[in-house]
């Protein structure tokens, strides 16, 4: 593999039902910092079916280059023709770098991708630098210059690594949705389209949808939220969640909770936050009679902003909330929801 | 039916996190259990054959002690238990780590393969897909239902806002979300067999169609460039206040922070 004929920043524009996802944006924007670093330019690549109309908005969120994928069989995401678009497109063009989101499609077609063009590829990313590899010289071992280092939290958050690629390309990472900066949106940006069907002939790995089915559930995906209202043993009952129901739609928030609350069968385990439910990193973080245990706090702790409102001054969720209200939620969270109120009519 | 089910010896995370000095885990010096995705993985197995009837093999990459997962996997019902462990194959990355396993499985018949969607250290959900493009067959991942139909799979396939329901001819491989169902316990029978069961081990000499360089910490694409726990962020302000005032804080800083 001759590493140096691989030039560019390459990123997967995810759409599905010919929306492109926000992470697609996130990655352009994380591309260009990292095409800047490099003297590069960042190009996103669209597979889909009748998908050409979306590049714009790729170029108006700074795509320098959008290639489209454009094909039938590319209608619904099935991992076989998603794969070999995107490993036909990487045999074609050779980018050094190809960012994928970590999304449940990002997840299935980036290790596909990895595995067959043979290169690593590291999961969920929280951070992409251009640096040295290693790090600091190491006497006898070649310090290699302007490589990919990808940091990405491991068991359940207890620790962080920071992952290089440095003998294969492209350097692959899927990237953790809502981390990575979009840029200012340019209205009016044509894109500089280039068109590439690579062929689909259906073999035993393309497999058949029998059936979509939209909305599993009444829930969304807490991972989504921006503004999490979590709540814990402290709220008392399933019934007493009312309080953080109304809080979180003043705000436009989700409503999550942490496994005790599961436990209780208050609430379903799809709302669970931490170490074995799901890891979140909203803007905002409202841990409301949550106690903090360390399983918990894996899964919450990169929040932006943790607002914790606990009866119990020594409870450990104070440790890492930014703000810490020792109170008692039944009187704080209805006047709080009430004041809201206030501020958001008077903002209209 | 045959079904290999691929399973994880992971840490158990409660105890700290320790690595050598190479930067790679130390995982002889922490607490272990089965991996909760791998373990709904063997449950949908063990389903499939109380239903149909199908003989279930368990494998598994790691450390001479991996065994007890096998043990556990047999407790619950597994037919065979298979240990790949070779100090060549230590500090594999997901390529390493696929390629090893998909070597050991070529020696397998199979119809299906059930992995863990992703094991808890790692969290990367790569393995399953890699040793699915490795093998040259399908792979859905992100299983919350699993059903057999002739000689095809029927998949409900999760995704962020919906659910494809999926059909694909095996052999395949299918990786399993732990809420797929609630594993069955071990039986006391079933643990008293486990332990005089005999286990398969094998190691690099019993891989098919594997190149060396694509194995182990030499064979492995990504490098640790830096590893270490996790600095915690440290506690910030803690106010006690009567509600009508703690109200005022909370709302003066989601201005403060343009939240609101």
């Amino acid at each position: 593999m001759n590493l140096e004929e691989y030039k560019g920043v390459y990123v997967f524009a995810q759409q599905v039902d010919n929306v492109i996802n926000s992470i697609a944006f996130e990655l352009i924007g994380k591309g260009k910092d990292l095409a800047e670093a490099l003297g590069t330019t960042v190009t996103a690549v669209l597979v889909g079916s009748d998908v050409k109309g979306l590049a714009d908005e790729l170029a108006a969120y700074g795509a320098d280059k959008v290639i489209v994928v454009d094909d039938p069989e590319c209608k619904e995401y099935r991992t076989e023709p998603y794969a070999h678009a995107l490993a036909s497109v990487i045999e074609k063009y050779k980018p050094e770098i190809f960012l994928v989101g970590a999304t449940a499609i990002g997840r299935d077609l980036g290790p596909r991708v990895s595995a067959r063009i043979h290169t690593g590829l590291t999961a969920d990313c929280t951070q992409l630098e251009i640096g040295d590899f290693p790090i600091n010289p190491i006497p006898g071992k070649e310090q290699k210059h302007n490589q990919l280092l990808m940091t990405r939290p491991a068991f359940g958050g207890n620790t962080i690594a920071t992952i290089a690629c440095p003998d294969f390309r492209p350097q692959m990472a899927t990237v953790r949705p809502g981390v990575m900066q979009k840029r200012a949106k340019v209205e009016g940006a044509k894109a500089n389209i280039e068109e590439f069907n690579p062929g689909f002939t259906p073999d035993n790995k393309y497999v058949e949808i029998l059936k979509v089915v939209k909305a599993v559930s009444d829930t969304v995906d807490i991972m989504d939220a921006k503004i999490l209202v979590s709540g814990g043993r402290g709220v008392g009952s399933a019934e007493n969640f009312k309080l953080l129901d109304d809080l979180a739609e003043v705000l436009g928030a989700t409503v999550s909770c942490s496994r005790a609350v599961v436990d209780a069968g208050w609430k379903s385990k799809e709302l669970q936050v931490g170490q074995t439910g799901k890891t979140v990193r909203p803007n905002v973080y409202f841990a409301i009679g949550i106690s903090g245990a360390i399983q918990h706090l894996a899964g919450m702790e990169e929040s932006d902003i943790i607002i914790a409102i606990n009866k119990d001054e020594t409870a450990p969720i104070f440790d890492v909330a930014d703000y810490g209200i020792v109170g008692d939620l039944n009187k704080i969270l209805p006047a709080l929801t009430e004041k809201l109120k206030a501020e958001m009519a008077n903002k209209q | 039916m045959k079904i290999v089910v691929c399973v994880k010896q992971v840490p158990d995370t409660k105890g700290g996190v320790k690595f050598n000095p190479d930067g790679t885990l130390d995982r002889a010096a922490m607490m272990t259990i089965m991996n909760p995705d791998d373990k709904a993985g063997l449950e949908a197995a063990l389903r499939l054959k109380d239903q149909y009837g199908a003989e279930v093999t368990v494998i598994t990459m790691g450390l001479p002690k991996a065994e007890d997962v096998l043990r556990e996997a047999m407790a619950m019902g597994a037919d065979k238990g298979i240990l790949v462990t070779d100090r060549v194959l230590g500090g594999a990355d997901t390529w390493a780590t696929s390629q090893t396993l998909a070597g050991a499985i070529r020696n397998l018949e199979y119809d299906l393969i059930i992995t863990g969607r992703q094991a808890i250290d790692g969290d990367t959900a790569q393995v399953g897909p890699q040793i699915s493009e490795h093998l040259g067959i399908p792979v859905i991942s992100y299983a919350q239902k699993i059903e057999v139909e002739g000689d095809s799979v029927i998949v409900e396939r999760q995704y962020d806002d919906r659910y494809h329901v999926l059909k694909a001819k095996m052999p395949c491989l299918v990786t399993a979300l732990a809420e797929l169902n609630e594993p069955r316990y071990m039986t006391p029978g079933g643990i008293f067999d486990a332990c005089d069961a005999e286990i398969t081990v094998w190691g690099r000499a019993n891989l098919v169609d594997v190149e060396d360089s694509n194995l182990g910490l030499k064979g492995s694409p990504t490098q640790i460039a830096k590893a270490s726990d996790k600095v915690r962020k440290g506690a910030g302000e803690k106010v006690t206040l009567d509600p009508a005032e703690a109200v005022d804080y909370i709302v003066g800083k989601l201005k403060d922070k343009h939240v609101i």
